[in-house]
Parts: structure tokens; sequence; C-alpha cells
């Protein structure tokens, strides 16, 4: 017999209303455990993703929304600019580099990126089988996309014209993989990437079957000498006072729009924080009244066992035992409804993961495990040494004599 | 002696004064508390068990000064030397027979090894894995004696013992205690207003005047 198993029997002694209480408390608490994963996990994305992008340049419209579809893949695209226009701007003095890209189809909902070389340098992309495309309608696969639709290298297949799922098919131009990636764990693992030509010629309504078979840009823009599009670009900076100029001089000399990742990602967090506040808020409210019922519990349990407390104290029990033995019943309570509110929110994730097997959902991990967590199992032993704290006093101050003789 | 409680004096009302006699009792000698509801007898019982500081006079037991003691000092001391019996048994209804009896060691931090010989003894082996409330009446008051026996304290103090029992299961109460006490040379008090005891202990005094 020890402390920690005479607070435990009592426990189990009412398994309702310890039951009641465990799953009130790990209900707030993972409700904190989600909040923490996602959040976790979405910034550390986001980060990771705009990581060596100074600027997005796109069409005018709605700066997140041309950060979320260009950088993260996620939303729409603003609308296409023109390649001259994007060509000019590649010749500024402020600009490093520069990578296009051409969005506009997908495969199975997967989208199909036009681009160039450097955007797989841009994340230093390993290859898992294969290589680069080298012609038109060459394609590399994401390792997700890979694993998800079942190609590997040497398959064909026809993309289909929009962003989402299906509308009709490009059926006169099917794509051969040359490569696939290995996991990258960042957002090049849900892209179907290829050259700028292949969306170019996609869209042709004419087959011109000597340019299909030339190679294609590796870097910067493809030569042509037609009226081309692109969707948007992503740009280094030379110095730091391109941060300064270039994105002034885009949005109010030119037809285009500039915007910055990390600009815009810090405002989306903000706007998100409010909800996040509130859901957080929420949880609170749902810890401090599961604090409040184990601490309810612990009080009308007393009044019924001042005798047994009575019975310890003849037994040898001195009064800090009493005490101990009172908190430590709030203490296991709120340690067991930490645990199984941490489990909870995991298992959380695991169902929101395995429903959304795309967007931006689905790049959420539930096997991941946050020291932040540990704080979680803290502030649950914090609420329950609060909550037991008075009727733990309260057991202290048991007089045995008076309580013995009570008939 | 193994118990002098001598000069103790207590009230609650400086008008109503108790009146206490001196108690002193050898190991293994048994002794009778008789007296009416109300005449103070379970009042000497907690002064004796060290749950009831007197006003004035001095409880040794086991040559101990047992008011001097302080703290948890004194929580141990009284787990260890003082087993008591209570009308109502007062077992701890979440834990088993046999863990009544564990909690007991543990409090006293005594290891003695007491548990099986007690319940065989008093004839509760077999249900010291059951909860109290599947036990009787008179089998609850046999797990009460096990407890205040199973630290082998120097005093048993035993307050109403009989009173919630029928006669055979009170007679048998009174015959186990004496037994049990004798077995392990413990001074036995028995306080109790019930005329079924009276012939078991001839060693008795009356408090607060004729039954």
């Amino acid at each position: 017999m020890n402390m920690i198993k005479l607070s435990w029997k009592y426990l189990i002694a009412k398994p309702l209303s310890t039951g009641l209480n465990i799953l009130l408390l790990a209900l707030g608490l993972a409700i904190i455990t989600v909040l923490i994963l996602i959040q976790d996990q979405f910034e550390n994305k986001m980060t990771k993703d705009a990581e060596g992008i100074d600027l997005v340049v796109g069409a005018k419209g709605s700066p997140l929304q041309l950060i979320l579809s260009s950088v993260y893949h996620i939303d729409f695209p603003t609308g296409n600019i023109d390649l001259k226009d994007a060509m000019a701007l590649s010749k500024n003095r402020l600009v490093k580099n520069i990578i296009p890209l051409g969005l506009g189809d997908n495969y199975q909902g997967y989208r199909i990126v036009g681009t160039n070389h450097d955007y797989l340098d841009l994340y230093s992309a390993k290859f898992s089988q294969g290589k680069a495309w080298e012609k038109p309608f060459e394609v590399v696969l994401g390792n997700e996309v890979a694993e998800k639709i079942g190609l590997k290298t040497g398959d064909t297949f026809i993309g289909s014209h929009g962003i989402g799922s299906s509308s009709h098919e490009h059926d006169a131009h099917p794509y051969m993989i040359t490569g696939v990636l290995a996991p990258m764990g960042n957002v090049l693992d849900k892209l179907i990437l290829t050259s700028i030509e292949s969306v170019w010629y996609t869209h042709d309504e004419e087959h011109d079957h000597a340019t299909h078979e030339a190679p294609v840009a590796k870097k910067g823009f493809p030569p042509t000498d037609q009226d081309r599009e692109v969707t948007s670009l992503l740009i280094q900076y030379r110095n730091p006072i391109a941060a300064v100029q270039l994105p002034r001089f885009i949005n109010s000399k030119s037809a285009l729009q500039a915007a910055s990742p990390s600009f815009e990602i810090s405002r989306l967090f903000e706007l998100l924080g409010i909800g996040v506040k509130l859901i957080q808020g929420l949880a609170i409210v749902i810890i401090v009244i599961a604090g409040l019922g184990i601490f309810i519990a612990l009080f009308n349990s007393l009044k019924e066992r001042k005798y047994d407390l009575a019975v310890m104290r003849t037994l040898g029990a001195s009064s800090w035992q009493l005490f101990l033995h009172i908190v430590l019943e709030g203490v296991i309570l709120t340690i067991l409804g930490a645990v199984v509110g941490i489990a909870i929110g995991h298992l959380f994730l695991v169902i929101l993961v395995m429903q959304n097997d795309q967007g931006a959902i689905s790049t959420l991990s539930a096997a991941v495990f946050l020291k932040e967590e540990l704080w979680i199992l803290g502030y649950a032993v914090i609420v329950g040494i609060l909550a037991s704290l008075i009727p733990a006093w309260n057991a202290y101050q048991t007089d045995i004599a008076k309580q013995l003789t009570k008939s | 002696m193994i118990l002098r409680a001598n000069n103790i004096e207590f009230y609650y009302d400086p008008k109503q004064k108790f009146q206490i006699p001196d108690i002193n009792l050898d190991s293994g000698e048994q002794m009778l508390i008789l007296g009416k509801s109300g005449s103070g007898k379970t009042t000497i019982l907690n002064i004796i068990a060290g749950l009831l500081k007197p006003k004035s006079g001095k409880v040794e037991i086991g040559g101990t000064d047992i008011y001097t003691l302080k703290g948890s000092q004194f929580d141990k001391f009284r787990g260890k030397n003082i087993g008591i019996i209570f009308q109502k048994p007062h077992i701890l209804a979440p834990l088993t027979v046999e863990e009544n009896l564990q909690l007991a060691n543990f409090f006293a931090k005594e290891n003695t090894h007491l548990i099986a010989p007690l319940l065989k003894e008093l004839g509760i082996w077999d249900k010291r894995k059951a909860k109290i409330n599947t036990l009787s009446e008179g089998e609850a008051q046999r797990v009460s004696i096990a407890r205040a026996l199973v630290n082998k304290p120097k005093l048993i103090l035993a307050d109403e013992p009989t009173a919630s029992l029928d006669d055979q299961n009170a007679a048998a109460v009174v015959r186990l205690l004496q037994e049990q006490a004798k077995k392990y040379e413990a001074a036995l008090i028995i306080v109790t207003h019930d005329q079924r005891v009276k012939d078991h202990i001839p060693n008795q005094i009356i408090i607060g005047g004729q039954l």
C-alpha cells in the first residue's frame, strides 16, 4: 500500500464521477493539443515552403491569393501575366533570379506546374527515380503524387484543364514521367512539375511537332516570338535595397502585382489568429469547468469521507499524509485527463488527415510530438493541484476525536 | 505498567468537569469502563487513545508521555502502539479487507506479517479480497478488530464494539478481543454501556454513577 495506490482506490470507487471529470478535462486539452499541432506544423511548412522566395509577382488581385496560389499551391491564381512584362522585369538590376510558373492544369486534383529547373534547385529537390524534364510534355512527380496515383517513371497520363479536379481533358498531349522526387516534406510532394513549354503547348490549338521535340529552357524564360503568358514569377532579390524598391516599383509602375510571402503569411496568421484565440478561449473555459468539476467532486466526497480520514489518522496517518492523499487524487485525475486529451487530439488529427487526402490539411501529420505537449501535462497538474488545494486543506484539519464521536 | 493515566482532568465547560478516575494497566490486563450515554466514557477513551488532549494530567503508554509527542511523531506512535475499535466498523470502503490491513501497516510504517494469521484466526481469510459492503455486520467488526491488531499495539481500545451486534455476535466479538489481546500481550480496555459484556471482564470501573 502507498499513497498513490490509496488515492487511486478512492478514485475508482467512483468510476462515473471520475470518468466524467477525466473526459471533460481531456476534451479541453484535446482542443489545445490539436491547435498546437496544427499551428506548429502550418507555420513550419509555410516558412519552409516560402524559403528563398523574396517576392511573388503576378496579375493584379489579392496579394494573399497570389502568395497562396504561387507559393503554397492552395488557392486559385489571380490570372496570367504577359510574358513580355515578365521578361522586362528579369532585366531589372535588383532582381537576382526569377522563376516563372505556369499553372492551369491538373491530374486527379494534383496541380501541374510549368516552371524551369531553378524551381527544383530552390527546394534542393532530390530524385528517387529518373531525372528532370528535358523536352515538352516530360514531367516529374512529387513523391506523394506518385504514391497516390501509382505511376512511375516511363508511364504516361493525360492532364485535365483547371486547377481543381477535372473538367475537360487535354487528350491530344499525354504527359510522360521522367522522374519522381524523393519525399521532400514540402509543397513539392504534391505537385507535378514540368516545363513552361508543356503548359503552353497543351493549350495550343495547332500542333507543331518540331517544337514539341526541341529541348526546353532549363533556366530563365523559354525563347519565343509568340504572344505567350505565364501565371506568376518567384523572385529573389539581389540586395536588401530591392526589398524596399522593387515591390513599390512593380505595384505602381506596371500592370503587375508584387507580394511578399513573409508579409502576407504573417497577415494570414493574424487573421487566423482571431479564430485560433476564440477556440483557445473555449478550450480554457472547458478546462476551468473541468477544474471546478474536480474541485466540487473532491469537496463533496470529503463530506462522506471525513470519517475515513479520521480513521486513517487513528491508524497512524499524519495530517500531511491526508493533505497529500487528496492532492494526489486531483493530480492523478488531471494527469489521466492530460494523457487522454493528448491522445484524443492526435486521434482527431489522424481522422482529419485521413478524410482530407489533398489540400492544406493533408500535409499535417499526427505522428508528431511537440515539447509544448509536455507543457499541457504540466498545466494539467497545476489544475489538479489548484482544484484539490481547498479540499486537501480541509482534510489536513480533520479533527479526529470530534469526527469519530459524531454519530 | 503499559498504561498510566493519572490525574486526568477534562471539561468543555469548567462548571461541568468530567469525573475521570486514574487508570493503570499492565500488558495482558483487561478492563471494562461502564457508563451511561453522555457520562464521558468515550471522552476518556479519546484521551487515552491520544485523540483528545486533556486539560491536565498525564497519559503514559509504554513509558512515553504521549501528549508531549509532536505532529507526525504522535501519529506514528498512535498507529504503532494503540489499536482502536469503534462502535461501527469504519472499514475504508474503497479498499478490500486485506488492503485495509495493509494500509494500517503502511501508515504506522510497520510490517508485522500479521495480516494472514490475523485474518485466519478471525475467520475472515476467505473474505480478504472482498469489499466491505459485501460483509455482514459481524464480519465487518472482525475486520476492524484485525485492523486494530495488525500493528501489534501495546494497548487496544474498543468503543462500544458490540452495540450494533446481536447477542451471538456480541459475545463472539468480546471473546475474540480478549483472546487476541492476550495472545499479543496487549492491554485491553472496552468502553460500553452494553450489559451483555459485563460478565466477561471482572475488572470494571463505572463512570457517572450506577447503570
